[in-house]
């Protein structure tokens, strides 16, 4: 349900690390589940730099609004610009083409949750 | 916190994967796998079935019900035929509001009253209330009563064959009694989202008989079973009011755009002399609809409204519109500010953002 190759924070984002010192962000399966259909993600410009747990946008669906926060520090290198025009592939593929923002990784990964970590913690809130 | 209260078509919505929230203390499905927006454009362009027997039933009956029913509400009973339905409200002295509701006159001197499930026990001590010193009664039907909504331009085709009622003489915002699926049912052509549809009224122990013989009827073309989500941006953009958003007990009938429900010339009603005040002077405030210019600017519900960075209003309901694409919403502002056209300024997350504001309902359906 959690792919093992990603990390994961309480906020239920995820981060992939590509082994070259940068990153892909999104949110997780989970989280867009309690969101319902998304309809617009507003993302950071290329270049800015964020601290761990940053607000660098905000992900909103029909019915609510929701912060998105930097799993860990790093610059903005890229943002997924097909999410303008196909905010449902958060909803739709929240782990491919769902991805929100590629940053070069600046922070360490140490405080964030494995799959099994996460996967607990979920499991924990949905009861 | 007390456990949720639950309709009789609980597990029915269990069992079609729905997630459930908790609403004005029931435990109700705010959408189906399919999502909002499916959900949505199943009732703009199909049909969408909706449970909503977490409405209240007050039925009151007896040779003083329609001078009962006259002293609690605004709009003109006694023009109602019988068969007949109309929106109207109960209003505090003050001509705020105490809860909006569905009049169905059943009879010369019966009523049955629909009122919001959250405000349900509230409403039904208010009639009680005032019901001494008139001849008639007032009975609490809510737990016994199943109500499904069925809703969108197929709902014709789609009960037709369930009845042997002839639904198309049913005018809009008339009722009848007959079997659908075999079931006893108040059939009324009425509803919350601005298209065709028709609303089933049952004894709570059918209703999952009903709603699953409808549902088989209208999948095949297109029917989805609909959540309360949906049912909130649907009825957001034909400017139907929800109570706590657009009326609560501190905001009166006439500044929320509900001159059509009061009817000063009828006689006395709770709230008349309130109401004929506030309609001697300007009213200070009024209920508009805006959008918001830029994609990234979603109003949500209670913002402020903000000039020059004080707050000069609030956003009752805000959402994305699925059926219209742009950011709307509805808002209390200025009166001298409230025209079509003109700027306004929301507050988003401590951001001023540009509105406009735009004719209502947004949405209106061709007929």
């Amino acid at each position: 349900m959690f792919p093992a190759d990603l990390k994961y924070t309480k906020d239920h984002e995820w981060l992939k690390p590509a082994g070259d010192g940068t990153a892909l962000i999104g949110i997780t399966r989970y989280a867009q589940d309690a969101l319902g259909d998304v309809v617009f993600v507003d993302l950071p410009e290329v270049g800015i730099a964020f601290a761990q747990g940053e607000e660098f946008g905000t992900v909103e669906s029909v019915k609510t609004v929701s912060e998105l926060n930097m799993p860990s520090a790093g610059e903005v290198l890229e943002v997924n610009a097909t999410l303008a025009d196909h905010p449902e592939a958060v909803n739709e593929d929240p782990y491919g083409k769902g991805w929100m923002v590629k940053i070069k990784l600046t922070g360490d990964l140490a405080n964030l949750l494995d799959a099994k970590a996460y996967e607990a913690l979920v499991s924990a809130e949905s009861h | 916190m007390s456990e949720l209260m639950k309709t009789p078509l609980n597990a029915a919505h269990r069992a079609l994967h729905a997630k459930m929230v908790d609403f004005g203390g029931w435990d109700m499905p705010v959408q189906y796998p399919a999502g909002i927006l499916a959900e949505h454009e199943a009732v703009r362009t199909k049909a969408g079935l909706f449970d909503v027997s977490h409405m209240g039933e007050i039925r009151v009956k007896g040779p003083d019900a329609l001078a009962l029913v006259e002293h609690l509400t605004p709009n003109a009973v006694s023009k109602l035929a019988l068969g007949q339905v109309h929106y109207t409200a109960f209003l505090y002295e003050n001509g705020t509001f105490v809860d909006d509701l569905l009049v169905y006159r059943e009879g010369e001197q019966e009523f049955l009253l629909v009122v919001n499930a959250g405000n349900s026990d509230k409403d039904f001590a208010w009639v009680q209330q005032h019901a001494k010193g008139y001849d008639c009664t007032v009975v609490d039907e809510s737990l016994h009563t199943g109500q499904i909504a069925l809703q969108g331009p197929l709902s014709l085709s789609i009960l037709q064959p369930l009845t042997k009622t002839p639904l198309e003489p049913i005018g809009y915002y008339f009722f009848t009694h007959g079997e659908v699926a075999g079931i006893k049912c108040l059939i009324s052509r009425t509803g919350y989202t601005g298209e065709d549809g028709f609303e089933l009224y049952c004894a709570a122990g059918d209703t999952e008989k009903i709603w699953n013989a409808v549902m088989a009827a209208g999948t095949p073309q297109g029917l989805l079973p609909a959540g309360l989500g949906c049912r909130n941006t649907l009825r957001l953009e034909c400017k139907m009011a929800l109570y706590g958003h657009e009326i609560d007990d501190t905001l009166q009938a006439l500044e929320a755009g509900l001159s059509w429900i009061v009817k000063l010339d009828k006689g006395d009603f709770i709230g008349r002399e309130a109401l004929l005040a506030a309609k001697a002077v300007p009213a200070p405030r009024k209920l508009v609809g805006f959008k918001t210019l830029e994609k990234r600017d979603i109003a949500r519900d209670h913002m402020p409204v903000v000039a020059d960075g004080k707050p000069i209003g609030f956003v009752t309901s805000a959402a994305p519109s699925p059926t219209c694409g742009i950011n709307l919403g509805l808002a209390y502002v200025p009166t001298a500010l409230a025209k079509v056209g003109g700027p306004i300024q929301i507050e988003i997350r401590g951001r001023s953002v540009a509105a406009e504001i735009i004719p209502t309902p947004f949405y209106k359906r061709q007929k």
